[in-house]
Order: C-alpha cells, then sequence, then structure tokens
C-alpha cells in the first residue's frame, strides 16, 4: 500500500517549498515470534524468544512478552541489562512501518500522541496475533508505559497495560531489581530541604544562540581531581584567547558533571579568579550545610596577584550530558533503615550521587556500579540507582576490574563474531602466503625482549656483506596479514586500540592466538614478518633502505640480560653473537648520532614488582634496570619507524598515519628553570638541543641524584605524543626524538596505529592492495582520535595498577622510613618522590579539625615556608610511608615527614604506637625538639 | 535534514523500501493520437511523457542529414511545476542540452538507425513531476514511445538509478536519497544482450564498491524491463482487441 504525504515547507531563502514524499507500507514484516506460522518466517534479525522466560510477575501470572514504550526504554534500559530478565524487550518493538499497525496523524494530534497511538495500535495487534498463532496459546503481550495517559487509553482499548514501577514491584522472584529503576517518578524528587539551590539552566534554543551571538560560550566540563569546588571549561573552536575557562564554586558549576558539554558565560573582570592550589574534597555526611559550602568557597579567594588572574565564568546551560555508569562505594547513612544513601564514585571529579536501595548493608564495604538519573535543583547531589555490584573492596579482581572500567578499558573476551577471523589451526604457511614475500629464513634473526614476553613482534638481525657494508634488518610481525581490513576482528581492535599491560595481568587488543603465538616471533618456528633491511657503511649511515614482507625463522630469543651477557663474554664467537655486537656498535653511533641532534634522554622512575607465584602478591619492588641491549633495540625501532614514516609520507602524503610530539610552550618549563636555578643551574629551553644539553652540564658533585631529579621534573613538562593523520596537520617534528617525521611500526601486536602503518606499507611496496577506508583521511582522524585516547587511557590504567600493587606491598610491609626528595612545592604540601621505590606522594601539612601550621608558599623561588622550615625543591627529606585505609574507597599511601623535625607537624621515627590510621580519629603529635 | 537516516538497522529505507526494491511502476502507451509514438511512466512520484515523431525528412538545413543512419533528436524539458520550488525552466539550458545528449546516445545505440538513412527521429520527453531518477524514467518512457511509433530497435532501453549507503547498494534512488549527496549512478541496459547503452556516475565512488552497485543498477533494470514488457504486450493486446482481429 502506498501513502503520500504532502506538506509545505519555507525554505531558507523565503520560498515556499511543496514537498511530496510518497512511503511503502509493508505486508511482509514477521512478528518475530518464533513458530509463528502465519508470517512465515518474514522476519529477519534477532527473533522473540518462543516462550519467554520472564520471572513470575503476580500482576500477570502468564508468560508474556514486554512492550515498553520509548521514554521507558530509554530511561531504563540499565535495568535491562542483567540478561534473561527483561530479554525479550527489544525485540519486540515492531516496525511502524507495516501495513497493519499504520496509524496516520490526525488532524489536530501532535507528533508525540501519534507515535503513542501508534505503540498502542501495536500491542493490540500483536496480542490478536499470538491468539491466532494457535487457540490455547496463553501468551499476551503487556504495554509499559510511563506516561498515565496513555496507559489509561490502552486499558480502556483492552491493552494490559502497566507502568514500569508496577511491573516490576510484582516481580516477586527478583526484588532487588527495583532498585536499578531510574528514579524518574515525581515524588522521588522532592528531596527534604526543598531549597532551591541552584540556578535554572536555559533551554537548548536559547543556548544555541547564546553561542551564535558569542555571549555563552561552549565547551568541555572538565571537575579537578583536587578540588571539588572547582573546574575548567575547555573551550571548543579555534580561537586563541579564553581557551580555558575557570569555575568556582558550587553555585557556578551549576550540576554540570565531568566530561559534560556546556555552555558557560563569562563574569566580569572584577570577579575572576586564579585556580587555588588547595586540596579540598567533599567529605561532609550532611547534606544542608550550603552554608558552610560558601564559607569554603571564600577560601578559595585568596589574595593574587593581578596576573594570575584567569578567564571566570558560570555554567548557564548543558548543551549534553556524557554521563556513564560509574564506579564507587556506597557511603551508609547515619539514620537508620533509611532507604536514601550517597554513593561516592571512584573518580574524585564526579560528585557524589543519592540513591535509593534497600540492600545498603549488604552492599557496603563492596564496590558497585551507580547510574546516574538526573540532578534537581533543590538538591545538592544527583540523583541515581543501583546497577550492579562488582564485589568486595580490597580483592584484587574486584580492583583491576573497577581500574579497567575507570579508565574505559575494553576488556570482554572476545566475541564469538571476532574469533571466527582467526585462522584455522594447525596453522602453515601456504604458497599463497608466499607471493609478494622473501624467504628470510636462512638469515640468523633473534629476538631480545624482556624477561617473560610473550608476544614478541621484533626480531633483528645484522651480517657483513661482500663489499664491506652492513646490512642490518628490523623483523616485525606480519600482523596486518591475519587481521583483514574490515571484519569484526579488525574492528576490535580498532576499538581497544592497544594492548594494556597491568601489574599481573595482560589486556590483549588481539586474541590470544595471534598476540601470543601466529604474530609472536618465537624462536626455531617459521612466522610472516615484515621486514626493513637496511645497508650501512661502519659509520651506521645508511646506504639503502628496502621494505619487504617476509618469512623467517628466528634462531634465537634473547632477553636482554642474556643478550648482554653473550655481547660482554670473551669467548662466544657463534653467528647470534657476532649479530648482536654488529648491532651493539652501530646502536652507539646511531645513539650518539641522535643525542647530538637534540634528542632528549627523560627519565621517569619505573618499577616492576616481584610477584609472588602462588598469590600473585607484589613480594618486592624493584626499579627497571637499564641495559646497553635495551638501548641498542629501542635504537633500532627508532630507526625503522622513521624510515617507514619517510616511506608512508612519501607514497601517501595526504593520509599517512604519523606521530608528532609538538613542542611544549614555554611555559611549561617554567617551574624546571625556577627549581634548577633555587641550586645555581642554569637550564636553557630554547630548543631540544639546548635542553638536552644543559641538562647533560646539571651535573652537582655533593648531590648525584639531582640530575635524574631534573630530568624527571624535564620529563613532566613535556606535552603528550598523539597519532596524526598527515593530511590534517602540518606540523610532523617529534621534539623528544628530534627527528622531522616519526611513526610507529614495531609493535603491530599490541599497538593498532602499528597496524594500520603497516598495511599503508604494504600498499606503498605493492605487497597488499588497498581498501577505501585506507585513503579516507577523515576515518583516518576518527582511528587517531580514538587510539590517543586508548593510549592515554591505558597508560593511566597502568599507573593506577601500579599504584594498586605498591599499596598491597606496603599493607604487607607495615610502616617504612625512606629517604624522599622534594619535586614540587605547593601551597599546603609538598610531593615528594622516593628513589627507593620510584613511588610518589604527597605530603600535607594543613589537616582537618587542627590548628593549622603558619605556611608560607612563595610562588615564585618556589618555597614553602612552614614554622621556621623553609623547603625548596629537590631537598632531601625523610618520610614515614604507610597504608592509610581511613577511607575504605581510596587506600592511599600516606606519607609524613619525619626529617627535618618540624614541632607539631613532623612525626618522631619511633612513635608509631599511639597512632591508629584505622579510624578517622586524630593524630596525637608528639612535640620534639 | 541532518542526521538521516538512509538506510535502518533493520534494512528499510526512507520510504519503507528495502535496499534492491524499485519504486511502483505504471505506465502507459500511446497517450497521444497526433504523434507517431507516445508514452506516459510513473516511477514512484517521478512523472514523465515522452513523445516521438518519425522516422521522417530531415527538418531544417540539410547539411544535417546523416548518409548512413537516421539522425535522432531527442529534446528533454521539464514542467516548472515539477520540482517542490516552482522554476521556469527555459529550454535549451545547461541540464536539459546534457539531458538531451545523454537520450541521444542512449537510443542511438538502441534504435537501428541505419534503416533509416538520411532520416531523422525526433524522441521529445518533459518531466512532470521530479523525484530522484529522471534520467531512467526519461529513458524508459521513450523506449516505450519509440516502440509505439513501432521504430525497429535492437532491443528494449530500460535504465534504472542506483546508490551507496553504507556499504549497500541501493537501487532505484528517491530524491530524498539523491539530495543526501552520496554517489550516484544511472544506467541504460539493452536487457536481453546485457549490454550498456549508457552509464554515468556522479560523485566519487571506492574502485572495489563499483561493481556492487553496478550489480544493484542492472538488476533493477532488469526489472523495470520485466514491468515494460508486461506494459508492452497489454497494449498490443488491447490494440488488437480494437482493430478487431
Amino acid at each position: 500500500m502506498l501513502k503520500s504525504k504532502t506538506f509545505l515547507k519555507k525554505t531558507r531563502a523565503g520560498g515556499v517549498m511543496k514537498i511530496v514524499r510518497e512511503h511503502y507500507l509493508r505486508d511482509d514484516i514477521g512478528c518475530g515470534a518464533a513458530g509463528c506460522t502465519a508470517c512465515c518466517g518474514a522476519h529477519e534479525g534477532p527473533a522473540l524468544e518462543p516462550q519467554p522466560q520472564d520471572p513470575a510477575s503476580s500482576l500477570c501470572p502468564q508468560p508474556h512478552y514486554l512492550l515498553p514504550d520509548t521514554n521507558v526504554l530509554l530511561h531504563q534500559i540499565v535495568s535491562a541489562w542483567r540478561p534473561g530478565t527483561w530479554a525479550s524487550v527489544a525485540s519486540s518493538l515492531r516496525l511502524p512501518g507495516s501495513l497493519e499497525t499504520y496509524v496516520e496523524q490526525e488532524q489536530g494530534e501532535n507528533a508525540n500522541d501519534r507515535n503513542d497511538r501508534a505503540i498502542r495500535v501495536a500491542a493490540k495487534w500483536y496480542n490478536e496475533h499470538l491468539k491466532k498463532m494457535s487457540a490455547d496459546n496463553q501468551l499476551q503481550v503487556i504495554f509499559i508505559t510511563n506516561d498515565r495517559k496513555n496507559k489509561e487509553k490502552a486499558v480502556e482499548e483492552g491493552i494490559p497495560a502497566f507502568t514500569c514501577e508496577e511491573y516490576v514491584k510484582s516481580l516477586t522472584a527478583n526484588p532487588e531489581l527495583i532498585d536499578r529503576l531510574a528514579c524518574l517518578s515525581e515524588e522521588g524528587n522532592e528531596i527534604e530541604s526543598g531549597k532551591i539551590i541552584f540556578s535554572e539552566h536555559l533551554p537548548l534554543s536559547k543556548l544555541q544562540q547564546g553561542i551564535k551571538s558569542g555571549t555563552y560560550l561552549q565547551g568541555t566540563f572538565r571537575a579537578s581531581r583536587e578540588n571539588y569546588l572547582e573546574a575548567t571549561v575547555w573551550i571548543h573552536g579555534d580561537s586563541e584567547e579564553n581557551k580555558e575557562i575557570i569555575l568556582q564554586g558550587l553555585k557556578h558549576l551549576n550540576r554540570a558533571i565531568h566530561e559534560d558539554i556546556v555552555a558557560v558565560e563569562l563574569l566580569p573582570k572584577s570577579q575572576w579568579v586564579a585556580p587555588s592550589s588547595v586540596v579540598l574534597h567533599d567529605e561532609g555526611q550532611n547534606e544542608d550545610d550550603v552554608e558552610k559550602e560558601e564559607e569554603r568557597e571564600q577560601m578559595l579567594k585568596t589574595a593574587v596577584s593581578e596576573n594570575m588572574l584567569k578567564p571566570t565564568g558560570r555554567v548557564v546551560g548543558i548543551i549534553k550530558r556524557n554521563w556513564r555508569p560509574y564506579c564507587g562505594m556506597l557511603s551508609k547513612s547515619d539514620i537508620k533503615e533509611s532507604r536514601r544513601h550517597l554513593f561516592t564514585p571512584a573518580d574524585k571529579r564526579i560528585p557524589r550521587i543519592r540513591i535509593e536501595t534497600r540492600q545498603a548493608s549488604t552492599l557496603e564495604g563492596r564496590r558497585i556500579i551507580v547510574a546516574i538519573d538526573g540532578w534537581p535543583r533543590n538538591s545538592r547531589y544527583p540523583n541515581g540507582h543501583f546497577v550492579k555490584n562488582l564485589g568486595d573492596v580490597g580483592e584484587k579482581e574486584t580492583e583491576t576490574e573497577v581500574l579497567l572500567l575507570e579508565h574505559d578499558v575494553p576488556h570482554q573476551p572476545f566475541s564469538q563474531a571476532v574469533l571466527s577471523f582467526l585462522p584455522k589451526m594447525p596453522w602453515g604457511i601456504t604458497e599463497k602466503d608466499m607471493k609478494n614475500r622473501e624467504d628470510l629464513r636462512h638469515l640468523c634473526i633473534c629476538s631480545v625482549d624482556p624477561p617473560g614476553c610473550t608476544d614478541i613482534d621484533d626480531a633483528l638481525h645484522c651480517r657483513e656483506l661482500e663489499n664491506g657494508n652492513l646490512e642490518v634488518g628490523v623483523h616485525i610481525a606480519d600482523v596486518s596479514h591475519f587481521i583483514r581490513p574490515g571484519n569484526a576482528l579488525d574492528q576490535e581492535s580498532a576499538r581497544r586500540g592497544t594492548t594494556v599491560y597491568l601489574c599481573e595481568k595482560r589486556i590483549d587488543m588481539v586474541p590470544e592466538l595471534l598476540s601470543s603465538n601466529l604474530c609472536s616471533l618465537k624462536c626455531d618456528v617459521d612466522r610472516l614478518a615484515f621486514s626493513c633491511i637496511w645497508e650501512m657503511n661502519h659509520s651506521a649511515e645508511i646506504l639503502k633502505t628496502k621494505f619487504t614482507k617476509s618469512v623467517i625463522n628466528s634462531k634465537a630469543s634473547l632477553t636482554y640480560a642474556e643478550a648482554q651477557l653473550r655481547i660482554d663474554s670473551a669467548n662466544m664467537r657463534d653467528d647470534i653473537t657476532t649479530s648482536l655486537r654488529g648491532l651493539n656498535k652501530l646502536a652507539k653511533i646511531l645513539k650518539k648520532k641522535r643525542i647530538e641532534k637534540g634528542a632528549l634522554t627523560l627519565s621517569s622512575p619505573e618499577v616492576r614488582f616481584h610477584m609472588d607465584s602462588e598469590t600473585h602478591d607484589p613480594i618486592d619492588l624493584q626499579t627497571k634496570e637499564l641495559r646497553e641491549t635495551n638501548s641498542m633495540v629501542e635504537e633500532f625501532m627508532l630507526l625503522a619507524n622513521i624510515s617507514v614514516a619517510k616511506k608512508i609520507h612519501e607514497e601517501f602524503s595526504e593520509h599517512a598515519l604519523l606521530r608528532k610530539h609538538p613542542a611544549p610552550p614555554p611555559s611549561n618549563y617554567e617551574i624546571l628553570v625556577k627549581a634548577a636555578r633555587s641550586r645555581n643551574l642554569e637550564i636553557k629551553t630554547d630548543t631540544a638541543k639546548s635542553l638536552a644539553e644543559s641538562l647533560d652540564q646539571a651535573e652537582s658533585p655533593t648531590f648525584p641524584y639531582l640530575n635524574t631529579l631534573l630530568r624527571i621534573l624535564a620529563t613532566r613538562c613535556m606535552m603528550q605524543a598523539v597519532y596524526f593523520c598527515s593530511g590534517m596537520d602540518n606540523d610532523f617534528h617529534h621534539y623528544g626524538l628530534a627527528s622531522p617525521i616519526y611513526t610507529h611500526f614495531t609493535s603491530p601486536i599490541r599497538r593498532y596505529a602499528d597496524v594500520i602503518v603497516h598495511r599503508l606499507l604494504a600498499v606503498a611496496i605493492g605487497a597488499d592492495c588497498t581498501y577505501p577506508e585506507l585513503t579516507d583521511k577523515h576515518k583516518l582522524a576518527d582511528i587517531c582520535k580514538n587510539l590517543n585516547y586508548r593510549h592515554k587511557m591505558a597508560q593511566y590504567a597502568q599507573r593506577a595498577s601500579v599504584a594498586f600493587h605498591t599499596q598491597l606491598f606496603f599493607k604487607s610491609k607495615g610502616r617504612v622510613s625512606e629517604e624522599a626528595y622534594i619535586l614540587f612545592v605547593r601551597k599546603n604540601a609538598i610531593v615528594v618522590l622516593i628513589p627507593k621505590y620510584g613511588l610518589e606522594g604527597t605530603v600535607f601539612f594543613e589537616e582537618k579539625d587542627k590548628p593549622n601550621p603558619r605556611l608560607i608558599y612563595d610562588d615564585e623561588i618556589p618555597s614553602l615556608k612552614i614554622e621556621d622550615t623553609v623547603f625548596h625543591v629537590f631537598d632531601k627529606v625523610k618520610v614515614k610511608i604507610m597504608l592509610d585505609s581511613s577511607n575504605l574507597q581510596h587506600q592511599k599511601i600516606r606519607m609524613s615527614l619525619v626529617e627535618p623535625q618540624i614541632p607539631g607537624i613532623s612525626i618522631s621515627p619511633d612513635d608509631i604506637s599511639n597512632m591508629n590510621l584505622n579510624g578517622p580519629e586524630k593524630k596525637k603529635m608528639k612535640l620534639e625538639k | 535534514m541532518a542526521g538521516l537516516e538512509l538506510l535502518s538497522d533493520q534494512g528499510y529505507r526512507v520510504d519503507g523500501r528495502r535496499a534492491g526494491e524499485l519504486r511502483k511502476i505504471q505506465a502507459r502507451m500511446g497517450v497521444f493520437a497526433q504523434a507517431d509514438g507516445s508514452a506516459y511512466i510513473e516511477q514512484g512520484n517521478t512523472k514523465a511523457l515522452a513523445v516521438v515523431y518519425g522516422p521522417h525528412e530531415i527538418r531544417g538545413s540539410r547539411a544535417r542529414a546523416l548518409p548512413d543512419r537516421a539522425l535522432v533528436n531527442c529534446q528533454y524539458s521539464s514542467a516548472t511545476f515539477s520540482t517542490g520550488e516552482r522554476k521556469r525552466r527555459p529550454h535549451g539550458d545547461r541540464k536539459s542540452c546534457e539531458m538531451g545528449l545523454q537520450l541521444r546516445q542512449t537510443f542511438e545505440a538502441a534504435i537501428l538507425t541505419q534503416l533509416h538513412p538520411r532520416s531523422q527521429i525526433d524522441i521529445y520527453v518533459q518531466v512532470l513531476q521530479a523525484d530522484g531518477g529522471t534520467y531512467a524514467a526519461c529513458v524508459n518512457a521513450a523506449t516505450l514511445a519509440v516502440l509505439d511509433a513501432g521504430i525497429p530497435m535492437r532491443d528494449f532501453v530500460c535504465a534504472c538509478s542506483a546508490g551507496f549507503v553504507d556499504g549497500t547498494a541501493l537501487a532505484d534512488l528517491s530524491h530524498v536519497e539523491e539530495a543526501a549527496g552520496g554517489p550516484q549512478l544511472a544506467l541504460a541496459l539493452l536487457p536481453a544482450s546485457g549490454q550498456i547503452a549508457l552509464l554515468e556516475m556522479d560523485a566519487r565512488l571506492h574502485e572495489d564498491h563499483l561493481e556492487q552497485v553496478l550489480e544493484a543498477a542492472a538488476q533493477a533494470a532488469q526489472d523495470v524491463h520485466i514491468l515494460l514488457d508486461r506494459v508492452v504486450r497489454q497494449h498490443v493486446r488491447e490494440a488488437s482487441i480494437l482493430l478487431g482481429d
């Protein structure tokens, strides 16, 4: 049947357009119920369960399908998460394009009413249709809506209809399901205080008008981790000024939550503030302390010089909420039998959320997931509902799950669809594989990796040619041979972007079969590789570069230590050892050249845990050791990456995937320069080369660790290196490596960027065919964006994992005193680094409910004067480390000052007995000196 | 119209069709008595009228006559009321010139022109309502009109457009789908032999996808042929009844 719709539309130019559209109503859309003969299987896609397995409901005892209306589906989809309970929901929606259920908009009926009516017609049709299926069929379709009028009309028409709440309450088997209902009912919004705290959000149309005219600015809201009353908004767009706007105070934040897209209004200059360096956490249990809030806000506004003031604004409206389910813990209400509780998210940038639950006592001490439903104007906290229980706090599995969820690391097992694209085992190299491939199995290739590495993605060789030159080859696992563009495996690895290494776990980017077997360049097996082969002379100048797909057979997989031993030992003369020696010699020359060009050698303290093989608890902690062989492998990887970058950019100037490291703005270095000056050293930061040189010269005979500290600080000044598409940018420079062009080619097993680069290179040398997405720079830019995000998140997850294991380590170790160096000086704290553990921590000098010591902060030097003692950056101190379990959610390493001793601040080394860290009680201080 | 979903997850298009389905086609032959051949076709909301005169002596300059075959003269025009916005469309503007040229190329390939040397065949096409696929509608209408005039042809010429959305080829694009700006391909096919009389494409399409789109267009053109064939047979049956055979 054909329906034509005709309407008039006004065009932008002011003319009137007559639009005629036709719409075909189909008679071949099946109902989707399995075994329905009337539709003769016309339905495609997900089908209804033949016999709905819904839990018994007291309202409708016979088996039934649910038909939710759009609003219910949108808001309650989280409760549908639990497999089995609501599984029949989504597939039951019958398309409105069907002949029997088509509903025409009536005169005077608005679109919403029409849609409601269409759903009712569909429900009615379903009920009649299912009855037709077989006479004794008890199946029923139940209509779920939260719209009262809609429900009344449905009941009038003889359709069984309930509100969502009614239905869920009737499910006798799952009483906990009711906690998961998003509280949208009006009575849920009535909060005790009833006082309006926040100003109203403007409607979207007004915001858009304001943004167009420039009165409001649109940006991403980023809450501060350290201070819950402060946030910044990153303004979208290209304008240089007002890039970052500060928001201060609860009212100005106006219910925006981290990551939301908001519209802000700039305040007049007289009200501008500077970012405060105070650390503040929202800890009040009480909900009515709005006045106290204001007091705290006053505290932030400290007198500062004019030039420190930054553009300040307030949120006038939310353009797009970016809420997701949050992990965290329940802070049980003090009032007994109260059903409303506050939930504290693990991420400190997210405000606490009020939820309603009857199972508070079972959820206490557990990690749970909560979703936000809304934030009414009169509520201090947003309202949410309980979603999922993850497990006990402190359990390693729970904590790992939390940190993966919080850092948005996809970690589910690979789906069947993904696994179906894996090669079939047993796998062997076939004739077809050998096409466009060079046989390099005769070469003496070996791999050098950290101990215990199972995903070996690079191997090396070096041999002398007849003409006296050296041939050096870098062989990289040919992952792009297995991951074909566009299939599910490719999409999943593109989504994951990177392999995430946690302390005791690896979250693979590609399934295990590839990562640890078929792609891993293990010794003594034939493996497919992508080789980059140079001809070099003895002074490491590249004479010829060749790229080829190849088959290799690695002769040995060595660890860094083993390779080092071979190089150093006097009596080993086999092929592998000579090859390694040749590589090592060239690597040293390459490194020297690179440093001459101005590459930076930076430092960051890295630690490795020794795990107990049984319990996987950390038993010891060790800073990573660096050998010559580490830098040997690194050097050739850099060389390969640079060579490949040049090649793919030459071939695909518009859509090569490259990696750049922007030079940091000079202001980033301020802290480094100031810190060095306090030690009478000068750090030049105008170019990378001068920075590298002045860092090399910055030595102090009395303080050997100073140089490392300076390098650690310099690392903090750097920008993030990012992937980008060459057609979308014109600055390719890699600052840290002092290379004009760079990419990632050498680790395709654990980075998706390398897979793309492999594909580009394969096309460039004619070894593989191209596909449309590869040469689409916008698609490539999207991939880059995702990769950059995943890499950043993976890094954070790794750090969080290290932090968690450090806690476990100190939990077993008890309290220790260690030497530390001051890295930064803050207004009310110092940040110290303990070289022995590579551990960084903050020593606070202000505590709640205690008279504040006299603190004088000098931003220029920078230094902090406490009573009579002055702290400078790089000062050596002694701190006591212990695990602070007073806050179960954020168990943290707590440090307190031991030396130098300051009366009332520091604690004496042996004064442990009268401290109780397991409770919120205050510490008793012993006055000394 | 931002974010218009041309192809839903369930595989339905904006107007409820599936990817390979044509719009409803209705056609009539012999709509005018004074012309040698005429036809009217509706493809969904696209409506076209074709009139054929000839073969006859060359009109105008004799120099245009071809010694070995007939001259095919095509003129395309569209009505002022054919689109949403009322617009005067003078004869001889670029668009109609181009369309005329394309039609001419199409029918030179299909009509057995060598049977009528030094003569002329005129094909006039007018679009009364344009809702996408005007070229295809014109070709299909003209085919019927040429058949109606009894001019010998190698085969029917059946045309259909096709587009490409989200990895799927869509047949017989409507105006909404055309306006979305994806690649679109117009194909005129001699269905019996599968020979291509004309193939035109605007916008960029990756080589790898071309075959898929071409396939969809060809299949659609074959479907059009079945329908046109039915119309012709029906017309002939009616005519023969009228003649009293």
